[in-house]
């Protein structure tokens, strides 16, 4: 008895130092004279889509500044499957593998989870597209590429009372997703102010996003002829397939989530015929660094990007922007680095795919502005 | 090898905690195991307290994160509100993981009395079903202070509350709790790992204990002489989801943001399977499937996209292995070439004889 439980002790032990192993190179500074950029994102799982889009994006950025000579990247993705404690742990495996700056994590309550470790660490960061307030809300370093949740809600309001897409408004929204609920939120106090008819709210939830007949009965009854739908893409496919089989055709407005569903597998494009939506970021705009990136990520992946990997492509090059302007080298540390870049953010301009002149406040939060969108002939058309 | 040797659970707790501490002090621990140190604890409670329902009460239970769930949220509701009366951490800690498992405790009780009329498979699924209620009940629940005291409201916003100037929102309905301050460390993990061991391990070797064994074994024989059935499965089940609730505050604690979404069936399965590789019944084993899965998917990194799928071939592989009376055999001879035969025996001997 005694001598297998020094064996166990033994293998733990082995078990222990193998771990540690890897360890040695340990908070290196950049070697290559690289920085390295880490970032966590859904890389499998439901959420995989905007994880993989994010990081694509991030890539190709990457892969264009290493070519111009001067500053160059390392990045490192690392999967959180859209999970707050995976995501810490993914953290940690970049932390291991010497991260200098952190691009956040792509979805709202992972990035909740690891921009706290990031502010104790004191390690810069910029995520694509993790939208709540809670990811920036009291910590310094931690900066958004895309709107914040309240800002998108407001801003769909405003726009839909400037456009006047509809009278009659009903709302369907995501009753268990911080995303879903804070646009919600702030576009039903907005509504209000602006006196615009919100007739039905229906909610659902993670466990019934299959079958949205009650909420677009509801909706059916009470006369909307527009539905505001401030969700992620899946759930709103099924329910353009589902209005569409009880003979219901009203508008629809969707928020950046909704950016992507053209390339859904399986899904009939003519589904989303008219769908309009807020985003900042217009593959079919005729400028000359979205085209070009639009050919390069067609090429590459096969598929037209969406707001995330524009987002991403955006997060490399503003922090090449700061980086220059606050003329950092890759051997200082991680905690050297956020603080110049944090002095740098929230002083300079940039111009990239997803708005032009964006600014950062001190919160974390940018200030650019939505473009209205809507979907033609299974294409994505500047509403403007 | 009698099942659950004391000295054998605590000597493996006790060094790994030793070693772990030596080789952080030496910074020889990489950033990834240091932070699952405080999860692996979490959940080695959590498989330690379902064992008991389902290794030493013989009933399987599928809605164990919801008892997680329950000492998550109130444990961190008490740690937060705490914050301004109490500032020192150690207090505040203890204080939230009693509040937390004192509230699943009860949570368990009042599931407890309706669930365990039932047996087997129909037990299985209520408790399923009161797992998903939790957590469908914590996705609609608002809780908010201020100078009055604790607000709490089932309505559809975080307004409902009627909060003062300066009050703040700590549950906000499905968006759970944001801004947690991290107070978990590995040694509060430990410490709680020991006493979850120390309550359930003494509970086993009880006249209690052996009472609720008699009624996995056979119920109506354990009934016949005079056995109170409902006594002792709540005793068992309350405990169980009492240390479950404490591993919850654990949790929450370690974490900026939790969610009730994230206690869900997987989690609870996920839990059954720790408890299920380490064998049920067997404490030790639970400990350890627990780390060794835990850590798993950390080590599968490299596989990429393809990870899950790896853990779970291992963990198919692991399972039928384990069950395999040849490779047993196998490994068997296999240590007994490597060690001498003569001093397993006589070591062996001398231990059963001492305890």
């Amino acid at each position: 008895m005694k001598l297998k439980r020094i064996i166990c002790i033994a293998i733990s032990l082995v078990l222990v130092a193998a771990l540690a192993a890897g360890c040695s190179a340990n908070e290196k500074k950049g070697e290559s004279g690289a920085f390295k950029i880490g970032g966590t994102g859904p890389l499998t799982g439901v959420a995989a889509i905007y994880g993989t889009a994010a990081m694509n994006g991030a890539q190709i950025a990457v892969d264009e500044i290493n070519a111009m000579g001067g500053i160059k990247f390392e990045l490192k993705y690392e999967d959180d499957e859209h999970d707050a404690e995976k995501a810490v742990n993914a953290y940690n495996t970049l932390k291991d593998w010497g991260m200098q700056i952190f691009l956040g994590s792509v979805t709202s309550t992972p990035a909740v989870a690891t921009s706290a470790e990031a502010f104790n660490d004191r390690i810069f960061s910029l995520t694509p597209s993790a939208s709540s307030t809670d990811v920036t809300k009291g910590k310094d370093n931690m900066f958004q590429m895309c709107f914040a949740d309240p800002n998108q809600g407001t801003a769909s309001a405003q726009y839909i009372a400037d456009k006047n897409l509809g009278t009659k408004i009903a709302v369907i929204y995501k009753n268990d997703d911080p995303y879903s609920k804070g646009i919600y939120n702030t576009f039903a106090e907005k509504a209000a102010e602006l006196n615009l008819e919100i007739v039905s709210t229906t909610t659902f939830t993670d466990d019934s996003q299959t079958d949205f007949n009650v909420q677009l009965l509801d909706a059916k009854d009470k006369g909307a002829d527009l539905i505001f739908l401030p969700m992620y893409y899946t759930p709103a496919s099924l329910i353009f397939q589902q209005a569409k089989a009880m003979g219901y055709a009203p508008k629809y407005f969707g928020v950046d989530g909704m950016d992507g569903i053209l390339t859904l597998e399986n899904f009939d494009t003519s589904l989303a015929e008219g769908v309009i939506l807020l985003t900042p970021f217009n593959a079919d705009s005729n400028d000359e660094r979205t085209v070009n990136f639009v050919n390069k990520y067609k090429e590459l992946f096969d598929e037209i990007p969406n707001q995330f990997a524009a987002d991403g492509y955006d997060c490399i090059y503003a922090l090449k922007a700061a980086l220059e302007a606050a003329e950092c080298k890759p051997s200082m540390t991680a905690s050297e680095l956020c603080e110049k870049l944090i002095g740098a953010f929230t002083t300079m301009k940039f111009d990239g795919l997803t708005g032009d002149s964006m600014t950062w406040a001190a919160n974390g939060e940018v200030s650019k502005s939505p473009k209205g969108m809507v979907i033609q002939n299974g294409a994505y058309v500047g509403l403007d | 090898m009698k099942k659950n040797n004391i000295f054998l659970i605590y000597g493996t707790v006790i060094a790994a905690y030793i070693i772990i501490q030596l080789l952080m002090s030496a910074g020889a621990v990489t950033s990834s195991l240091r932070g699952q140190l405080v999860p692996i604890c979490a959940y080695i409670v959590m498989a330690v307290s379902l064992n008991l329902t389902v290794g030493v009460l013989g009933e399987l239970s599928l809605g164990h994160a919801g008892f997680m769930s329950i000492g998550a949220f109130t444990g961190v509701v008490a740690c937060m509100s705490l914050e301004s009366a109490l500032p020192p951490t150690l207090p505040r800690f203890v204080i939230s993981l009693l509040v937390g498992a004192a509230f699943a405790g009860v949570a368990g009780f009042l599931i407890g009395i309706p669930v365990l009329r039932l047996n087997g498979d129909y037990l299985a699924i209520v408790t399923l079903a009161f797992g998903e209620i939790i957590k469908n009940i914590i996705n609609c629940l608002y809780v908010g202070i201020d100078s009055r005291g604790l607000h709490l409201s089932f309505l559809t916003n975080s307004d409902a509350l009627n909060l003062e100037e300066g009050g703040t929102v700590i549950i906000n309905g499905p968006m759970g709790i944001a801004g947690i301050t991290k107070l978990s460390t590995f040694t509060f993990g430990f410490a709680l790992v020991l006493v979850a061991l120390f309550i359930v391990l003494n509970l086993i070797r009880s006249r209690a204990g052996r009472a609720i064994m008699a009624l996995r074994d056979n119920r109506i024989a354990a009934e016949s002489i005079g056995i109170n059935v409902t006594k002792y499965k709540l005793m068992a089940f309350v405990t169980s989801s009492a240390l479950a609730g404490a591993a919850g505050t654990l949790f929450a604690l370690n974490y900026s943001t939790i969610t009730a979404a994230k206690f869900n069936f997987n989690t609870s399965i996920l839990v059954l399977v720790f408890v299920v590789l380490g064998g049920l019944g067997n404490i030790w084993g639970s400990i350890i499937a627990t780390t060794v899965l835990v850590i798993l998917p950390e080590l599968l990194r490299e596989f990429n996209d393809y990870r899950m799928l790896v853990y779970a071939i291992v963990l198919i592989l692991v399972m039928l292995a384990t069950n395999n009376a040849t490779f047993k055999n196998t490994l068997r001879e296999l240590v007994n070439k490597i060690i001498p035969e003569k001093l397993i025996k006589r070591k062996e001997g001398t231990t059963d004889g001492n305890s």
